[in-house]
């Protein structure tokens, strides 16, 4: 926690050297991005200082001055060199990926690549002692720029990754031969594949850092470098071990299944790129460097990874839609309406990202069920316990309903029945606070018929969020006629503040997401009414790049959610929405409704449903049969306007249910597969079986 | 007779504005599940939500509080905290043991009075459940040997030193319960003034059957909905009411129970003493200033207090004494007071301040005063039970009895009463208050 007295000194909080407590006010060195200069002892100190940006990236022009700094340093020599970060945030967050979007040619980004790699090699060939100083993030070129230093003093709260495979990738500036090089082969290799980050006591432990001390002692650390009393370290103990060839092989082999069982390598390459190259090469540091940046370049170009980019800046463009202008306060406290599965886990979720949240349910058991489940997701995010207290202490059980008046933002996560949820807004609305938003979870409720009977319905909102709240990103901010700018601007900037990426929708029918989704649930289950086995199905999906099959979805979602929904999108849209089986419907009356009642499509045990191992496969039309009515509706909300354009469409699908993203989204896949293919399809599909099928006007 | 310079005339109107509680866990032979903070953050926040104001208006938090564990030192002001008050909100912890509840509200009332003050959220939290096992004090020195010890030969004949004896824990809460100077534990002390006043088994256990009846009759008609707000922990176990009272309780039953401080022919069991328990509560405190800044709505005002002190092995007669001083000051008779919560530290000793107050001997001799009391009405004691139902966490315990007397007062449309508590060690504590 910082009070009002420690954020007046947050700003001398960085330990920068001869730059003192402001080092923004100087700007008089001849580079935008680096400023140099040197201390009383004769040590430099580079700050990495992005201009324009509030973190570090590498971009060329950031490279090309380096180079120049380096220009400098060689014709004088310090010395020592400190090498850090000039924003408060971060050390570098990784290399500039908007300008692999410029890179068209295999050897247009070797050529790129290797003008990079001889210049980072000057900072590694410096002939005083380097050391890099890392607080907050070092992640992918940023790490790599680290690692190019002799030393590495990380401050309390660093944290360290290589999340290039994310993107399609792997490291490009050198990291592939410098990591294996400087920590244990297999946690090198462990890291670049998986792409997780390691932080700071972990970091210690594997060698990744030579030092790890509070931001306080950080001149006292450079210090001891400079004065070569801290030692350097060697190469890891197994490091000769993985210089034999087969040695590499042999582990590579695991490596690859592995990896193949997280992302099957048809759809993604690089982890196997990565442990080939390392197979190969691996022999020493040296010949992976060199190898690297060939194999860096055939993996940009593919189509794999110019997908995956795609879907970074579909992140990206989902997220700066929560940034609205400074004079919209921030919500600082939430106070949630039903404590069922869906209002418990995002009061939670909230509590977890520093909200304070009061949580009201009729069923105090609810509301303490609810925490306990928060309790669990701060145990399996591997907070420490000072951590959790802190979040359970902000996630407040309100028994007798009198959090509203405090809050910023009230949300309703009540059942979804008109009348409920008017009762509520009636008991609600006269409570709130100036300026409060009120917000609802629905996701089947037109907002048009939310609003009747509000005094200020300009302050209502649809805050839709997707099951399980703390693993998917997306949430549907429903607009509606009578919204106004500050609650809509408002909604999205709450949603920003909670880390999860809000996508603007219109109130149409089941959104956006649901309307995409259902009628591919449904297909799923008619093919299912077809005798088609489940798991026959899901294999389809799965293997098409779905994080998980239709059918286990259906059930994680819950049938009863899902034939409400279809229900009402049939009755609403009036469309040809295929009614559920008598037998769905029998399920649902019998409660036995997926994965939370423990059966469902699937029988469930322990959160994990029981599946066949060997089932049959399923007819070839399958794969079209899921995808097109998915795609169709896709289009029909293009049309619609439900949402703004493709990419955030995309976006939303990729965020909101998993859709798979190395595709880079439904309408990206139906432009792959070109219009005209999809719509003779669906009129093929049509005649087969029914005009569910008969094709958007879209796509002629 | 103590002093008698507690005028309040000329003074700042001090008012009792809402108040909420834990409900009080009894303690089951190992930690619970809250520390006296965790209960302090259970009971403030839901206190906090319903209040008009933001948990960062108070001026400052007093909490009372007797063991204080090793991880929350000034527990007043890490609840402070923790209940997101701002890092800038002073806090302090008061320890008089078994009064500590009720001297944060008397220390508060003192601050708003003055002047200095306007604002003050004061309460009790007390985990009796987390009391530490500690070392024998000879362990302590064998261990202190054994670290000074120089070279190993020195070292193992240091070790050698150990007797199997030594590792034999005492408990904390009994060396706690136990007072120093006379050498009589808590319940001792209530022998003796049972004795006194010729309390029987029989009598003491009738009370305690009625503080349970009574206690379980408020819980079922709701008369502490309001003030028992429910707890839950980290596991997502709802703790929704006190759990000690027993709806069964008969006089038959408690029979059958064994004395437990001086076996054989003692009369003081467990069923008619108070429960060792865990609980916390808090109280608002506000100036006239305070109620109209924030649109208060105050329920009682606080019109006097008193403490006092006497022998600690008689420690059980002190509200005897604090009632006599504060009927004497506002020249009162028993009449005059509609209700009053007297701590059920032990049944016995709740009837021998009953009998005392009604004895001309001790108002006599002890008290000075000319005559006796006379007999105060059952009815109007503890009506909705007592420690001995509900337990009694010794720092919360003085805090709850005047959350209780304000909320009960309200409901029974009722104007004055007192609540008062017997202080380990030899003293006594009373606060008389009025409804508004």
């Amino acid at each position: 926690m910082t009070g009002p007295v420690f954020s007046a000194l947050q700003a001398r909080a960085l330990e920068l050297g001869p730059f003192g407590y402001e080092p923004g006010q100087d700007s008089s060195g001849p580079w935008k991005h680096w400023q140099l200069k040197r201390d009383d002892e004769g040590i430099a100190w580079l700050l990495l200082n992005k201009a324009d940006s509030s973190v570090n990236v590498i971009s060329a022009e950031v490279l090309e001055e380096l180079s120049q700094v380096l220009n400098e340093l060689e014709a004088d020599l310090p010395k020592a060199l400190v090498l850090r970060s000039g924003k408060t945030g971060s050390f570098c967050v990784g290399a500039d990926i908007k300008e692999f979007r410029h890179l068209h040619s295999e050897t247009e980004v070797k050529d790129k690549l290797s003008h990079a790699h001889a210049v980072v090699n000057r900072l590694v060939d410096l002939r005083c002692p380097t050391v890099a100083v890392i607080h907050g993030a070092a992640l992918g070129g940023g790490l790599e720029l680290a690692l190019c230093c002799d030393y590495r003093i990380a401050v309390k709260g660093a944290t360290f990754g290589t999340p290039e495979v994310l993107l399609g990738l792997h490291p490009g500036l050198g990291g592939t031969g410098r990591l294996v090089d400087l920590i244990s082969p297999v946690q090198a290799m462990t890291m670049m594949l998986t792409g997780k980050n390691t932080r700071d006591k972990k970091a210690k432990a594997l060698g990744l850092v030579d030092a790890l001390v509070q931001e306080r002692h950080v001149a006292n650390a450079v210090r001891a470098v400079a004065d070569g009393k801290l030692s350097r370290r060697k190469n890891h103990w197994t490091a000769k071990l993985f210089r034999i060839d087969p040695v590499r092989r042999y582990v590579g082999k695991k490596m690859r299944s592995q990896a193949a069982s997280k992302a099957p390598p048809e759809h993604y390459p690089a982890p196997n790129a990565l442990i080939e190259l390392w197979e190969r090469h691996g022999r020493s540091g040296k010949d992976l460097l060199r190898h690297e940046v060939s194999s860096f370049a055939r993996l940009l170009t593919s189509e794999t990874s110019r997908n995956l980019v795609r879907v970074f800046f579909l992140r990206e463009q989902l997220k700066g839609l929560s940034s609205v202008s400074d004079d919209i306060p921030p919500v600082k406290q939430v106070h949630v309406i039903g404590a069922g599965a869906m209002g418990g886990d995002i009061a939670g979720w909230c509590a977890i990202q520093g909200l304070r949240v009061t949580l009201f349910d009729t069923q105090p058991e609810m509301i303490a069920k609810a925490i306990g489940k928060t309790a669990d997701l701060c145990r399996k995010k591997r907070f420490s316990s000072a951590d959790t207290r802190e979040v359970l202490d902000r996630l407040i059980p309100d028994f007798t309903h009198q959090g509203i008046g405090q809050a910023d933002l009230v949300l309703e996560a009540v059942p979804e029945k008109l009348e409920i949820k008017h009762k509520v807004f009636a008991e609600v609305e006269p409570q709130l606070k100036e300026g409060a938003i009120l917000a609802s979870n629905t996701s089947s409720i037109p907002l048009e018929q939310l609003q009747e009977g509000l005094k200020q319905p300009e302050r209502l909102v649809g805050v839709h969020f997707f099951n399980p709240v703390a693993q998917m990103q997306l949430v549907e901010v429903v607009k509606h006629s009578a919204l106004n700018d500050h609650t809509y601007d408002r909604a999205r900037q709450f949603v920003g503040q909670i880390s999860r990426l809000p996508c603007p929708v219109s109130s149409a029918p089941g959104f956006l997401v649901n309307r995409a989704l259902t009628p591919y649930l449904i297909e799923a289950i008619m093919m299912l009414d077809e005798g088609v086995k489940a798991e026959s199905i899901d294999r389809v999906a799965l293997d098409f790049g779905m994080p998980m099959g239709p059918i286990e979805l259906a059930d994680q979602v819950g049938l009863d959610i899902c034939l409400g929904v279809a229900d009402m999108l049939r009755e609403r849209l009036d469309n040809d929405l295929p009614e559920a089986p008598q037998w769905f419907r029998d399920k649902v009356e019998q409660g036995k409704l997926g994965k939370k009642t423990g059966e469902g499509l699937y029988l469930w045990d322990k959160g994990k449903p029981k599946k066949q191992g060997q089932a049959p496969r399923a007819p070839e039309e399958t794969l079209d049969r899921l995808i097109l009515p998915m795609l169709n509706a896709c289009m029909a909300c293009l049309s619609e306007k439900v949402v703004e354009d493709e990419e955030l469409l995309d976006g939303a699908m990729i965020f909101g249910t998993g859709f798979a993203p190395f595709r880079g989204g439904p309408m990206k896949y139906a432009h792959e597969r070109g219009f005209g293919d999809i719509h003779q399809r669906l009129q093929q599909l049509a005649q087969l079986h029914g005009e569910r099928f008969n094709p958007d006007a879209g796509w002629s | 007779m103590a002093n008698d310079s507690h005028s309040t005339a000329g003074h700042r109107p001090v008012y009792l504005v809402d108040g909420a509680r834990t409900p009080f866990l009894k303690a089951r032979g190992r930690p619970g599940p809250f520390t006296p903070v965790d209960l302090a953050v259970q009971a403030g926040r839901p206190l906090l939500m319903r209040q008009p104001c933001a948990p960062t208006a108070f001026d400052q938090v007093i909490l009372g509080c007797v063991n204080v564990i090793s991880e929350e030192m000034n527990p007043a002001r890490v609840a402070a905290l923790r209940l997101g008050m701002g890092e800038n909100m002073p806090a302090f912890t008061v320890q008089i043991n078994c009064g500590s509840g009720m001297q944060s509200i008397d220390t508060a009332y003192r601050y708003i009075q003055s002047g200095s003050s306007d604002l003050i959220l004061a309460g009790g939290a007390e985990a009796l459940s987390h009391s530490p096992l500690l070392l024998q004090q000879r362990t302590v020195n064998w261990l202190a040997d054994l670290q000074l010890a120089k070279g190993p030969m020195a070292k193992l004949k240091a070790l050698s030193r150990l007797r199997l004896g030594m590792l034999k824990p005492v408990v904390g809460l009994e060396r706690g319960l136990t007072d120093p100077i006379v050498e009589l534990n808590m319940g001792q002390t209530a022998e003796v003034i049972a004795q006194l006043f010729g309390i029987t088994r029989q009598q003491a256990d009738e009370y305690a059957v009625s503080s349970h009846l009574r206690l379980a009759q408020a819980q079922k008609e709701g008369w502490l909905d309001n003030e028992v707000v429910p707890a839950i922990a980290p596991d997502g176990t709802l703790y929704p009411e006190d759990n000690g009272v027993r709806r069964d309780s008969s006089v038959e039953h408690l029979a059958k129970l064994k004395p437990v401080f001086e076996r054989p022919y003692g009369i003081v069991t467990a069923g008619n003493s108070s429960q060792i328990t865990d609980g916390a509560s808090w109280m608002i405190l506000a100036s006239e200033e305070a109620v109209k800044k924030h649109n208060l709505t105050p329920k009682a005002v606080i019109t006097d207090s008193h403490w006092s002190a006497l022998d600690p092995q008689i420690m059980g007669l002190g509200p005897a004494m604090s009632i006599a001083q504060l009927l004497t000051r506002h020249n009162m008779s028993l009449e005059d007071i509609d209700l009053w919560e007297l701590n059920e530290a032990f049944a016995v000793q709740v009837l021998a301040c009953l009998a005392a107050l009604d004895d001309d001997t001790f108002c006599r001799e002890a008290l000075g005063l000319k005559q006796r009391f006379g007999r105060i009405d059952m009815e109007k004691l503890n009506v909705d039970g007592g420690a001995v139902a509900l337990g009694h966490p010794v720092g919360t315990s003085g805090n709850r009895i005047v959350l209780h007397l304000m909320n009960t007062l309200e409901r029974k449309g009722l104007k004055r009463g007192i609540a008062t508590q017997c202080i380990g060690g030899g003293q006594a504590g009373a606060m008389m208050i009025e409804r508004l």
